[in-house]
């Protein structure tokens, strides 16, 4: 939006405190100061204001406020986000959702769980557990992260390949517009009339509405879990066997991959048994009846074998599945103490183009001077590049950025895509003009223009502007995949 | 196995330049479906648009052209040993894939396997500009951009022409078996939820004539298991009776007299109490109801319901045939549709009187 805020800084404070709890309308910069970024702490910004409302009545008059005065809005979770898509606006407002967190109800019959959007992810499968039952999505940072976060991002998790994405297991959300309407989209059926709104709200990044209740489906939780860990001497390998066990009929709950920095990095920090010697690293979940897993974890143990694994282990208690997920789940921080920082990538790509990808991400390494680890969805080709920086020394997390930003080109070159469940808050924004033409950038902001006519929700995120990416392109002299294909086929 | 792309740009062009407005026709088997559609309309046919573009067996992904038949993507896939899991209807050999996801349709599978558009991972579009953009990818995870592609199911072609579509594709289960019982309506509701929420190979539970149905499928020693410790008799033939549900073939489904009504709803929500016949798909969420009514009758029985109501098949289609729109939502999805296509040029009136 390019509109000056019609209000002051004083004015606004002025009439949220005439219905929100005064308390709950920062104004002061030590206040504020928590709120200036969200997981991705490079990019930084002081908001305006923070206001923190507590009924959904009050949420609407705060965006009818704002929609009147051109006051940009953020609207903000738990801030773990990993791609500033909650920092602030320097003339805007932050939305917190943090008192929005109850669970409101859940229907063990039904399998679902209305929930409002500040609820952490963890807690909706805690609480769903005395059923039986819990919630399929778990991003990394489910501990922390909110619902209303999860929508906004579409957030996966180590499970997607099977239980899928955000999208793929909600039924409604009830959303306040930018005007201040407030509205259901989806029901408590398992689709609804006309085109699918639901679908085009998560992962809007906050662009499209402001979240206030989610209806999620829970999943009866599997009778039994195994895991089986292999080492591989070479990436190949590893990428075949993935492709080898997807191939045999198999879906894995989980199937993570990490390469040879990560795996030493990881052991070191977690003590997992892993094979330090190996090159590559598969550990593959198999869930379900104790049938099913007994079946599968034989024929999955089998394909490995076959398909050249150094080594191979198998959960045969729920502590030993605990240890060698261990060794996976605290790689971010494992990786955190070889190194001052890491900057985490976010890149999809087809599977089938891992050992490319791996190789010229390794050449890429020397050419910066800076080292990346590996870890890796390799169930559904979402890479996470750690690259290994100290943003002590000048200039090095602008070196950092650019080696990330090539690695994004490099994803989007072999058919994928520059993130597969980050988003592109403000961190992704230039590489969208990698990923899409004018025509598609255009009709992204004119479905933006649907929901909100004046642009207040979170400018200046997800989709950049043309004009920016024509230079963008210029700069970088990228031509782009799109007109690539089509030249090719004209 | 022809790419149109060119030859359908051309034409949305020209409709554009004359003010003209098209039809959007892939093997024409869903006619019968949304509103009437606009006689004065010319037609966009699909229906040459066809063949795989691209697929990889080991990436669990498949690129195809919109106007592809399913037949064909389900021969090109069974040589893989895979299938499209969310069992889309086939209402003759002609239905295309491009159609299936336009009406957002998905079989008896659909509550644990997914929807259509669940499977969607990235599709082509021809825009109301004659724009041929493209949309999501081929990677099970993108987040990049807003989720245009999932936003097509059930729009009907309103927002344009799909012409190419991603999707995930799964492997064809090891073993089926189905199991059948006699029970009440009044009791099968309850059942079909609290089975639903064991963790068991359970690919589809559907009541029809005072017998449940309950579809398993997975690796065989699972099946075997849950077949052997849950009620009722294995049912001889039982696949042929999924094809049939899944295809609109059961008797229930035939005739033209009764008007067919889709309801959407709260799998555990009590049925409504309206005279009838009734078919149970999708553990509850899903029923169908033959039976003279006006969609101002059923609305309120459906929201009841916690869900939505639409006049499938039959009856009058001059009128609305989906479940009314809150102000708020209509304002919206006017605009929607004006963002893809301003000058209203695909479908008119096909899915709402007024988009």
């Amino acid at each position: 939006m390019n509109t000056k805020p019609k209000a002051s800084k004083a004015q606004l404070a002025e009439q949220f405190r005439s219905f929100i709890d005064p308390e709950y309308v920062i104004t002061d910069d030590e206040t504020l100061k928590p709120y200036e970024c969200d997981g991705l702490a490079m990019y930084r910004e002081m908001p305006m204001l923070v206001v923190l409302p507590e009924t959904v009545e009050q949420v609407q008059r705060v965006m009818r406020i704002c929609h009147e005065n051109d006051v940009p809005v953020v609207a903000r979770g738990a801030g773990t986000g990993l791609c500033a898509g909650a920092m602030p606006h320097k003339e805007g407002v932050v939305l917190s959702l943090a008192k929005f967190n109850r669970i409101i109800k859940i229907d063990p019959l039904g399998r679902t769980a209305r929930l409002q959007p500040g609820v952490r992810n963890l807690a909706i499968s805690e609480e769903a557990a005395q059923y039986g039952l819990y919630y399929g999505p778990d991003p990394s940072s489910q501990i922390a992260c909110t619902i209303g976060g999860n929508v906004a991002e579409n957030s996966g998790g180590v499970h997607c390949l099977k239980y899928g994405l955000t999208v793929h297991n909600i039924l409604s959300v009830e959303m306040v517009t930018a005007e201040g309407d407030l509205i259901t989209i989806g029901s408590d059926g398992l689709d609804s009339c006309g085109m699918d709104l639901l679908a085009l709200i998560t992962g809007s990044e906050g662009l499209l509405g402001v979240v206030t209740e989610v209806k999620v489906k829970l999943l009866p939780k599997p009778e039994v879990a195994q895991v089986i860990m292999a080492g591989f001497d070479s990436v190949e390998k590893g990428g075949d066997a993935v492709g080898g066990i997807i191939s045999h009929g198999i879906i894995p709950g989980g199937l993570e991959m990490m390469d040879s920095h990560a795996i030493v990095a990881a052991d070191d920090f977690a003590q997992a048994g892993y094979p330090r010697d190996a090159k590559a690293l598969l550990l593959c979940e198999v869930d379900g009846t104790e049938e099913e897993v007994h079946e599968h974890i034989a024929e999955a143990e089998e394909v490995f074998r076959k398909l050249g694994a150094t080594s191979i282990r198998t959960s045969q208690s729920e502590e030993e599945r605990a240890l060698l997920w261990k060794g996976r789940k605290s790689a971010f921080p494992a990786v955190g103490r070889i190194s001052p920082d890491y900057y985490c990538m976010d890149g999809t790509i087809p599977r089938r183009h891992l050992a490319r990808v791996l190789l010229e991400m390794d050449k890429m390494s020397d050419e910066y001077g800076l080292r990346v680890a590996n870890v890796f969805h390799a169930g559904d080709g979402n890479l996470h590049p750690l690259i290994l920086f100290d943003a002590n020394v000048p200039g090095e997390f602008e070196t950092t950025e650019a080696f990330g930003s090539k690695i994004l080109e490099l994803c989007v070159e072999v058919g994928g895509c520059i993130t597969g469940e980050h988003g592109v808050g403000v961190e992704k924004i230039r590489q969208m003009a990698v990923q899409f033409n004018d025509e598609e950038l255009q009709q992204f902001h004119d479905v933006k223009a649907a929901f909100d006519p004046t642009g207040i929700l979170n400018p200046g995120k997800g989709v950049p502007t043309l004009k920016f990416c024509q230079e963008y392109r210029s700069i970088e002299h990228k031509q782009h995949k799109h007109e690539q294909t089509d030249a090719a086929h004209g | 196995m022809a790419d149109m792309t060119q030859q359908l740009q051309e034409q949305v062009l020209q409709a554009r330049t004359n003010g003209q407005k098209l039809n959007i026709v892939g093997g024409g088997t869903k006619s019968f479906m949304g509103r009437s559609a606009d006689s004065e309309a010319g037609t966009l046919s699909l229906a040459e648009h066809t063949g795989i573009v691209e697929y990889h067996p080991v990436e669990l992904v498949l690129t195809v052209r919109a106007g592809t038949p399913i037949r064909d993507i389900e021969a090109a896939l069974a040589e893989e040993g895979q299938c499209l899991h969310f069992e889309p209807p086939r209402f003759g050999d002609a239905s295309t894939i491009g159609g299936t996801l336009a009406c957002n349709l998905s079989g008896p599978a659909r509550p644990w396997s997914g929807s259509v558009r669940d499977q969607v991972l990235g599709i082509r579009l021809l825009n109301g500009k004659g724009e041929h953009m493209r949309f999501g990818g081929q990677v099970m995870k993108n987040v990049a951009g807003y989720d245009v592609s999932r936003l097509q199911a059930g729009a009907m072609g309103t927002l344009g022409a799909i012409t190419e579509i991603s999707m995930k594709v799964m492997p064809k289960p090891a073993a089926t078996a189905t199991l059948v019982e006699e029970m009440a309506l009044e009791d099968v509701i309850d059942y079909m939820n609290r089975r639903a929420g064991e963790p068991k190979p359970i690919t589809g539970a559907c009541w029809v004539d005072g017998k449940v149905y309950l579809h398993l499928s997975g690796a065989r020693s699972a099946v075997e298991a849950t077949a052997e410790k849950w009620s009722g008799d294995v049912m001889e033939g039982g696949d042929d009776f999924w094809q049939q549900v899944r295809d609109m073939q059961h008797e229930f489904f035939a005739g033209n007299e009764a008007p067919l009504w889709r309801f959407s709803v709260d799998s555990t929500a009590p049925n409504p109490k309206v005279e009838g016949n009734w078919f149970i798909d999708w553990a509850g969420s899903q029923r169908w109801f033959r039976g003279e009514a006006t969609l101002g009758d059923l609305e309120p029985l459906a929201r009841t319901a916690g869900g939505q109501v639409s006049l499938f098949r039959g009856g009058d289609r001059s009128g609305e045939v989906m479940h009314s729109q809150p102000e708020a939502l209509k304002a919206i999805q006017r605009r929607v549709k004006n963002s893809f296509d301003p000058d209203g040029i695909f479908n008119p009136g096909r899915l709402y009187s007024w988009l």
